[in-house]
């Protein structure tokens, strides 16, 4: 059990729309609205590094979250899209934060990091104290490397975003967390070094369209809160048409989802801090109200998050 | 009805069309079912046929033509 103390984001400046996209791709603008939701992504510059997409979230994140860095105990960074092999940017964002010395551990799990690393806050807030959670992708060199294949290049956007998990106090306690995982699928959405992304997309939603709804109502079931009583839903952003899907599945109305896919695009593991984010500067967290995290990626990874305002 | 009437029944409702597709069309690259359908139909498959389709069968090219679709229910009867 722990607590959420303040959410953070950072976007890169530069906006891709879809016009920019049709005129390279020789497709059209409404084809990419029409089966993605998307209108603009952002794009990082050339030089900008996914620990520094991460490292500006997490003091965006710090600075809402009020917490002395000095207690910082662990650090957790997600990215799919780093830029080696290894190290991954874990250490070096905690270095640039000034939390050299404290732990910090890579999560390489795409779309799904996010939920990954909330998940393991929950339970090692208790340990660690105060954890801070970044997950930043720069999924722009990925998808514009040759051959681009336009189905996956139209959906991607770059950004980070973090979330300060504290064992003491914060906006909203969490309550339950649910992770799964199965390797039988990891054929079906992957990137390998030096290749484009690669994802059979059909597959993929046809695994993501039970698994998320599914473990939704397993983390809902753990807290013992039922579906009509959540407040919002704070999805990974992946795809507003699958977002609508999983609300119809859990029985939620559409509304209840946090959804700011059509403005930054599938930002892999950062989407859902970077919702949580904007969420909880326009509305956030209540007292007694039940908010739920979810992800799916890459792996076939997913999971869910329960907490409760303070 | 024999069951590929009722699976043809089963595409129209999905896809929102009047589609006649033969039954060893791909339902894929005919444009008939998109992505967000296909979800869709092996719900209504499993509730016309009473059987449970695992996570494990959940591959596409398992519900890409009529015939695979009768092919895969014949298998599960």
């Amino acid at each position: 059990m722990a607590f959420l103390r303040a959410f953070g984001a950072y976007l890169p400046p530069r906006t891709l729309t879809n016009r920019e996209i049709a005129e390279r791709l020789s497709c059209e603008e409404e084809w990419i609205r029409s089966v993605s939701g998307i209108s603009t992504r952002r794009i990082a510059e050339p030089a900008e590094t996914v620990a520094d997409l991460a490292a500006r979230a997490a003091e965006d994140c710090l600075a809402h979250a009020g917490v002395d860095r000095s207690r910082i105990g662990l650090v957790l960074v997600s990215s799919g899209s780093s830029e080696r092999r290894f190290p991954g940017p874990a250490s070096s964002v905690a270095a640039r934060l000034g939390l050299a010395g404290v732990p910090a551990i890579d999560l390489p799990i795409a779309s799904a990091g996010a939920v990954f690393g909330l998940a393991l806050a929950h339970h090692l807030a208790p340990a660690y104290g105060e954890v801070l959670l970044v997950a930043a992708e720069k999924m722009s060199d990925q998808v514009w490397r040759d051959p681009v294949d336009r189905n996956t290049a139209i959906l991607f956007g770059d950004g980070a975003g973090a979330c300060a998990v504290s064992a003491h106090e914060g906006l909203a306690e969490t309550k339950a967390a649910v992770l799964h995982s199965d390797g039988n699928f990891a054929q079906d959405l992957r990137l390998e070094f030096g290749q484009p992304l690669y994802m059979n997309g059909r597959a993929v939603i046809m695994q993501v369209s039970r698994k998320l709804p599914r473990v939704i109502e397993e983390v809902l079931e753990a807290g013992g809160v039922a579906a009509p009583q959540v407040d919002t839903f704070l999805l990974h952003q992946a795809n507003q048409n699958l977002i609508v899907k999983v609300a119809q599945a859990v029985n939620a109305p559409p509304e209840k989802f946090f959804t700011n896919i059509e403005r930054y695009g599938n930002t892999s593991s950062a989407s859902m801090l970077i919702a949580a984010a904007e969420w909880s500067q326009q509305a956030g967290f209540r007292p007694g109200q039940p908010v739920v995290f979810a992800g799916f990626g890459a792996g076939l990874h997913w999971g869910a998050v329960l907490a409760v305002g303070s | 009805m024999n069951p590929q009437d009722k699976i043809l029944a089963i595409i129209r409702k999905v896809a929102h069309k009047e589609v006649s597709p033969a039954p060893d069309e791909s339902l894929f690259d005919s444009g008939i079912l998109d992505s967000f359908a296909l979800p869709d139909m092996v719900g209504e498959l499993e509730k016309e046929f009473r059987i449970q389709v695992p996570d494990s069968d959940l591959n596409p090219r398992k519900f890409e033509s009529i015939e695979r679709i009768e092919q895969y229910i014949a298998g599960r009867a």
